[in-house]
Parts: C-alpha cells; structure tokens; sequence
C-alpha cells in the first residue's frame, strides 16, 4: 500500500512528512525515543435479553498517543482531534519527559509488515446491521428449544473495527486494519422454582460475518450455553482441600495465562517483582511442559499483524520441556534490558501506554491419551469450563473458578460440582502437572485479559492436563 | 469547545433527533482529563497527560430504541451520530417497558455538592510528582526488607458531564478526583519461593488538600507488604472470617449485584423477590445514598436526569429496597430509585451512589481480641462469587488470628460460603467506617466459612 492510500492518509490527510514532524517535536527536548500510535475505532453491539432486542448501539472514536522514552522515563499525552496543531501539542506533552536539547534524529520512516493473518475483505462491522440482529436473535431461539427448564436467556453480539497506524522515532511505519467479532450467551435454567443455575458459552475471533453462519453458529453456542446451566441443577457442592486436578482442553488453558504468562511479563521481570524473576534457564515446570505464546494464528482473537508498537508479533517459546526460555517484551523493556523484542508490546487505545502484553498463550500437546488421564485418578476433580482467574506475580498465587466440573471417583467422571475455586503458586503448581494430553484445543474466542486497568483481547489453549494436589476451595 | 458550549451541544442533538423522527431523546456528552505520575524507586518513571470528550445519544421511535456515540463533537459528527441511532432503532424489537423518566420526576440536587475543586484541576507538575516521591521514599526508608517497589503515584482526573433529554431537562455539572498510592515489595531471604510480598495502600480526595500525608500511605503500605512475608497455607477447615474494611467492600459489591433491577427482574439474584425479607442479621444496615457533599458517589442527578437520594437497601437485616432505573423499576412496577448509570455508549445500566454498610459499635481491635481460632482476610483474588445462586468461593490472603492476637500471615488458601449464610452469620460490624471510595465497609466479622488450604 503506498501510504497516501492509508486509511489515515486518506481519511484525514495525514503525510508522512506530518508524522515525522510531529516525531521530531516529541524528541525536542531531548528525548531517546519516539512514537505515534493512531486509531479509528468502529464499534457495534446487539444485546437481546427476554427475547427483546434491548439496545442497539454503534459509534466511533478516534485519536492519536504520543510516547517519549527517556531513559526509562515515559510521558505520554493524547489527542481526539486529528488535526495537526493538536498532535503537535500532545507532541510537546509528551515531550516534557525529557530535559534537554535534542539528541536524536529522526530516522526517516519507511513501511514495514506485508502479510496478513486476518485478510477478510468484508469486516463484520461492513455488513448490514440487521443480519447480526437476525444471528443474535437464533441464538435466542435456539438456547430456549434446548430444553424447557431454560427461562432467561441473554445473548450479547459486538464487533469492531480498529484501523490503527504506527510511526516511530527508529524509522518504523505500519498500518493495520483489525477486525474482531465475538458472541455470548448467558443461560439461565432451574427446575420449576428451585435455585437458577447459569451457563455460559462464547465465541469469535478475527473473522468474517460468515464465521458464525458455517464454523461456529449460534446455535452452536446457544446450547453450549444451557448444556452448562442444565448440568449444573444436578451438582453438589464442591470439596475442599488438597486434589488432583484433571483440565479438560481448551478454554481451561486460562491456567497458563495466570499461572504462568502474567508472571512472564517483561515489565515485572525487568523491575524483579515477579515470581519467575531472574529464573530464566531454570526448571520452573514440570519437564512435560512447553508453553508458548503465539500471536501469528490466522484469525484468532488474540492474534496481531503488527503489535500496537508496530512490531510483527511472532511465536515466542516462554518455557521449554518445564525450562524458562524468556519473556514477553515490549519496546521499553527490551530498550532497557537490552533484549530482543517479541512483538508483546499492547495497548487498550490510544489513550493507553503500551506494556508487555500475550497474545494467544498455550501448552503444547503431550502424548498421553486424554482418556487414560481421567483413569488415572482414584479421586479429584475434573474442569471442563471456567470463569475468570486472578494472579498476584509477585507472590505467583493465582486463583480461577471452574464454572463446569466434576468429581472423579476411581477413573470416571461422575457427579457435576458448582462453585469450586482452584489456587495455587504459580512456579509450584507447573512443576506438579504430571501427565500431558495429545488433545491441544484452543479456545473459541472469548478471552479479555485485564493488566493495571488496560483490557485486551487474548486466546488461550491447552490440552487435557493432570495436576497433583492443587488446592481446591468449596465447602464440602 | 469550551465545557459551557457542551449544554447546547446537547439540547441540539436533541432538537436533531426529534426532527429526524425521534419519539424521545437523551444526550449525554462527557469530558475529562487526566494526568498520573508515576516513580519508581526514587526517580520519576511516567507521566502522562491529556483529555478527551464523547457523546452519546439514545432515540425511541415509539417503543423501539436505538443508540450511537462519537468522539468527534463537530456538527458533522453530531449529524452522523444521530443518523446512526435513528437507523438502529428501525431494527430493534418493540419494548414495552422502554422509555424515559415522568417530567415529574427529572430534577437536580440544589447546592453546592463539593465535586469539583479548582486548586486541584491547577496543581503544578512538580508538586504531583513529589507526593508520588514522598509516598515511595516513606515506603522504601520504612524497613529494609522493603527493598523493591512496583512504585507510587499521583493520578488526578477532572472531568465534566452534561445531560439533556427530550422531556426539558437539561443538567450539567464537572468533579475532581485526586489520589496517592504506593506499591512495595517485601523481600527476605531472596531467591526462596514466596520470598517475596507486595501490598498497597492509598488515598483518595475531590480536592488534593483533603488527600492523607504521602507519607502516611507510604508507611502503611511497606506494613501491609511487611506481615505477608513468610505466609503458610493452613489446614482446611471452618473458621470465623475476619474482613478488614477494604475486603468487607468487595462483599458490598457482590450484595450491590444482587439488588439491582436488571438482576432482580431477570430473577438472576438469590434476593430476587425477597423485598420485606429478613436477609441478613438484625445489626445489617446497608445504605445507597448519593447526596453526601464532596464524597464519590455523589452527584446532583442521576444519568437519567433524576436526582439522586438516600436510599435504605437493607435495614436490620431486612430488604426494604432494590436499586433501579426507570426501565428496570417499569419492569417491576416500581419507581426508579435515581440509580441510572452509564457511560456514553448504550442504554443507562445501573450503579451505585455512596454505598456503605452502617457502623457498629465495637473498634476492630475489640472484635479481633475476642477470637480463638479465626481468619483475618486482608485481600480476595478470583471471580468465585455467583449473585444467581449466592455461592461464594474466593482466594484469601490475610492473617490467622489465635486467642485473639494476629498471630502469623496465611496465603493460597481460598474461603468459601454462600452469601446467604454469610449474611446471615454476621457476628459484629466494627466502627471503623471510612469512606475511601464510593463502596465503603467496616471491619465484619463472619461466624463461620470453609477456609481450604492443606
């Protein structure tokens, strides 16, 4: 693409000559480093409860981040206005970090990344409003045929569509146009006026419309949804203490992403405030254990052409048969740390400062067969679904709630148990996985990962996995 | 664009929509700036600065509703923006509990509600940045097992926000906020598993005058990071369960959850249709008011343009009210409460004023000393709690309590209960309420919880 038919170019009739202006006022006063981050954000969301279609929303917004590194300094300012007197300010914002003359040059900017893990011509948010009513509305459908114990059903669609341009200081130019769709329905069933359980099933990625009409339809995820809620009005309550924990594949790898990839983060390495600080090299896993973060997957939801640094993202190998390879970077604690970057470097919007960030973290496939696994186990518990989860790095404690799981009693699955809660220690409870499945699933696409106020969308997979005594907390 | 030109901004939006076919309209435009500092081991490591506005706007067509927004404040943005809502609303479905509150009841609070301070919105960058320093040194210099930090800072936002609907109301109003916080980290015998411990503490005001000393949050952070260290996981087994003040709010959240209107009408609440039910022990007082001048709940009218007020949720131990905005209370036949809530994107949801659970009588000291074997928990992590069914199972950190002394630090240990059970084996509700933010609890006490660990 020549860059007068960027979007930017195009849209608001931004040169590159502005852009280099703009990255020599932010180096003014004597800053290492430069750069520009621009967005433009359409958005679209259905929600539809009680079979009503309630809201209908769609909107725009639009604006440019200035970043000036200074050592291991950082200012930052914005701007949602486009026009070049109100860049030039955020510019001189920004700027301020530093306190000097100028000492580095603007290298002139040249286009970078050409391929493109998410060519879709037609982006859900191009097409007519109505056709992403009308698949919110058969999810609905076909949650409430699924059975009658069903009563409240609730399906939210959204998409958007991020056109995002990246300038910097070191002669880097990269555009990218990100599409991402995803749909969720949440279940309510209960029998006759006992106690409603809920269910919850979701999915996308970076996809075309037609995703949900020939991979993943609604109605595929509308009876995931309430298969949940319906198991859970039979389950008793979860044990407590010491268990070995069987995870069934795929969105169960939300394990790594707290136990593991948070604590992995460049930034908290960097300052030494991590549980895996310092450890690189060392066993931190058991050996039948690789876990990689791969941001280069066609298509998925946490996949990237470019990083919101503008660096291509790539597939980095975090730990290798249960040995710790590296950390995620971005461009400030590879700058500092004098490390290669990973293309880990994320941001929420351009009113955010980028930090390490994953982007579709899994294990690799092992080689036991995963029902051989579940035979394993005299006693425990199996997870086949879970909520959200919670680390704190520098202990490396991290906590997730299974929303589906099950007593495993002499090798089988039997009854279904509701709110069981695992914890455990991050570079501990990895060193305790003692069988690893051939089963690698990636999840269906729902993942949003939270850091320091700053929500991004991520995958997570893995295979069906047994852990020795992890904690679990229920009651019983 | 000055903040004065933003009302008839607003009022034209609204004029637009009408014209374009709109039944009824609201608007609602939002400003703000930010500024944080950051520093990290004694020197200045980010500052960031800047602001940003949008508006929102909701139509009805009859009972059908739709809704857009737009960063870009300019006549053709505007154009676009209702262009777009107008369009939306063809394709939803008929609701017939959509609509707008009675003109009867759209008003503001009269007075001045102390939510903005000038002096804060000018504060130099220099005086920012040395609270945030002030605030790590005090950490750092504390001890010297606190000899890393994750950092301090000084974050302040100024924001305004103006509200107009179709049926003549028109509100305005803009606030300040301002705060100190501090992260240390606790280190002993480095290199060891959990040899290492962090913790904060901070401090939140409208005005910066009202913020505690930088020092103060320092100090009380390197502490709290400090008793962590060396924590064990204890057996399992079923304990009273101490929350200090800033656990005891998340409890206060998830009961938030529980009563309000969307949660209640969709009956996915374990106190749906509960209303003149005990559901909690007799000294249970739980309070939404959003009124209190200068504290950050507060506000003059709701994001419906109701006034806010002081509402009685739960009162010894006894549900008197839900929380709603007019279109949950028209699904229940009710009346809203004034707790509409949004952003500028969709429909108003609904949230809290300054919520808050009364004070009892006893310091938490007293409550603590009259325990054998107990939990003191000091920080939850985790999802676990489910409002639909009232299960509760969460991460806890925090202190065992033995005859009445916080005895040793206990972490990787989860409590689990049902809110049910929970709120109804209150023992004692300590007299230490603070109001830090616009959720806010004293110590609690809790007869009895499953805490699983070994």
């Amino acid at each position: 693409m020549s860059f007068s038919d960027s979007f930017f170019a195009a849209k608001f009739g931004i040169s590159q000559r502005d852009l280099e202006n703009h990255l020599s006022e932010a180096l003014s006063r004597g800053g290492d480093y430069a750069d520009l981050y621009f967005e433009y954000l359409a958005t679209s969301s259905i929600g539809i409860d009680e079979s009503i279609v309630k809201s209908a929303t769609q909107g725009v917004s639009l604006g440019v981040g200035v970043r000036v590194i200074a050592g291991e300094r950082t200012g930052y300012a914005y701007s949602d206005d486009l026009s070049p007197e109100k860049i030039k300010r955020a510019a001189q914002v920004a700027a301020l970090i530093a306190a000097g003359p100028a000492k580095v040059e603007q290298t002139p900017l040249e286009e970078g990344h050409k391929r493109n893990l998410y060519p879709i011509i037609t982006a859900p948010s191009d097409t007519a409003f109505k056709e992403r009513v009308e698949l919110a509305q058969r999810a609905d459908r076909a949650a409430r045929e699924y059975d009658p114990r069903v009563f409240q059903v609730q399906v939210s669609y959204a998409d958007n569509l991020r056109q995002v341009m990246v300038a910097t200081s070191d002669g880097v130019l990269n555009f990218d146009r990100q599409p991402l769709a995803r749909m969720s329905v949440v279940v309510l069933a209960r029998d006759g006026n006992g106690v409603p359980q809920q269910g919850h099933s979701g999915g996308g990625g970076r996809c075309e419309l037609d995703f949900f009409r020939a991979e993943r339809t609604p109605e595929y995820f509308a009876r995931e949804a309430a298969r949940q809620a319906i198991v859970q009005l039979d389950a008793v309550e979860a044990p407590a203490g010491e268990q070995t924990v069987v995870l069934g594949p795929g969105w169960p790898g939300i394990l790594l992403h707290e136990a593991v990839g948070h604590g992995l983060e460049a930034d908290f390495n960097r300052k030494g405030v991590s549980a895996f600080s310092g450890r690189i090299g060392q066993q931190v896993a058991s050996p039948l254990c690789t876990v990689v973060d791969d941001g280069t997957i066609g298509g998925r939801r946490g996949s990237l052409n470019v990083d919101d640094e503008g660096n291509e993202t790539q597939r980095n190998v975090l730990i290798e048969n249960g040995i710790l390879r590296g950390y995620l970077q971005d461009k400030l604690s590879s700058r500092i740390t004098q490390t290669t970057m990973t293309g880990n470097g994320r941001r929420e919007s351009y009113e955010h400062i980028p930090m390490p960030r994953m982007t579709n973290t899994f294990m690799l496939a092992g080689e036991s067969d995963p029902e051989e696994i579940i035979r394993s186990v005299p006693r425990g518990l199996y997870c086949a679904n879970f909520g959200g989860g919670q680390v704190d790095i520098t202990s490396g404690n991290f906590v997730f709630s299974a929303s589906e799981s099950y007593l495993i009693e002499d090798g089988k699955l039997t009854r279904p148990v509701r709110n069981a809660t695992l914890i455990g220690n991050g570079p501990d409870a990895m060193t305790r996985v003692s069988m690893v499945g051939c089963d690698l699933k990636l999840d269906e696409g729902i993942g949003v990962c939270g850091k320091e106020g700053q929500s991004v969308p991520v995958g997570v997979g893995i295979p069906t996995v047994r852990i020795d005594r992890m904690t679990v907390g229920g009651t019983a | 664009m000055t903040f004065e030109s933003l009302p008839e901004i607003a009022q034209s939006t609204i004029r637009q929509a009408l014209a374009a076919g709109a039944t009824d309209a609201e608007c609602t435009i939002s400003e703000g700036e930010e500024f944080s500092a950051n520093v990290r081991m004694r020197e200045l490591e980010t500052l960031k600065d800047a602001g940003s506005r949008g508006a929102g706007l909701r139509v009805l067509i009859g009972k059908r509703m739709g809704a857009s927004y737009t960063s870009d404040l300019s006549a053709e943005g505007i154009r676009q923006m209702v262009r777009s809502a107008i369009d939306l609303a063809a394709l939803t479905t008929e609701d017939p509990h959509a609509g707008l509150p009675e003109p009867s009841q759209l008003g503001s609070l009269q007075g001045d509600l102390q939510l903005f301070s000038g002096e804060t919105a000018n504060l130099p960058t220099e005086q920012r940045i040395d609270m945030a320093m002030r605030a790590e040194a005090a950490a750092l210099d504390f001890d010297p097992r606190i000899s890393n930090s994750e950092g301090a800072s000084f974050d302040s936002s100024v924001g305004g926000r103006v509200f107009a609907n179709s049926r003549g109301f028109l509100g305005s109003y803009r606030s300040s906020y301002c705060s100190v916080s501090a992260v240390p980290v606790a280190v002993q015998n480095g290199g060891q598993a959990n040899s290492m411990e962090r913790d904060y503490w901070f401090t939140t005001a409208r005005d910066y005058r009202g913020l505690e000393a930088p020092e103060e949050v320092g100090r009380k952070a390197a502490e709290r990071a400090l008793r962590r260290l060396g924590a064990v996981k204890v057996e399992t087994q079923r304990v009273p369960v101490v929350f200090e003040p800033r656990v005891a709010r998340s409890l206060l959240g998830n009961i938030f959850e529980a009563i309000e209107g969307r949660s209640i009408y969709r009956k996915a609440s374990f106190l749906a249709g509960k209303l003149g039910e005990k559901v909690a022990v007799g000294n249970f007082t739980l309070i939404d008011d959003g009124t209190i001048p200068g504290l950050f709940g507060t506000s003059p009218f709701d994001d419906e343009g109701v006034p806010t007020r002081r509402t009685a949720v739960i009162e010894n131990g006894v549900l008197r009210s839900y929380l709603l905005n007019t279109y949950s209370a028209n699904k229940l036949g009710m009346a809203t409460t004034g707790n509409a809530s949004r952003g500028i994107t969709g429909n108003a949801g609904i949230g809290h004023g300054n919520f808050f659970l009364e004070a009892g009588p006893r310091a938490p000291e007293d409550i603590i000393r009259g325990l054998k074997n107990a939990f003191y928990v000091t920080e939850l992590i985790g999802s676990g709690v489910n409002t639909v069914t009232g299960d509760y199972s969460r991460g806890a950190v925090g202190i065992w309590i033995r005859d009445g002394e916080l005895a040793f630090p206990v972490s990787e240990v989860t409590i689990a209960s049902t809110l049910q059970e929970m709120l109804n084996g209150i023992g004692e509700i300590g007299s230490d309420l603070e109001f830090r933010g616009s959720v806010s609890a004293p110590t609690i006490l809790i007869g009895e919880m499953t805490v699983a660990g070994r």
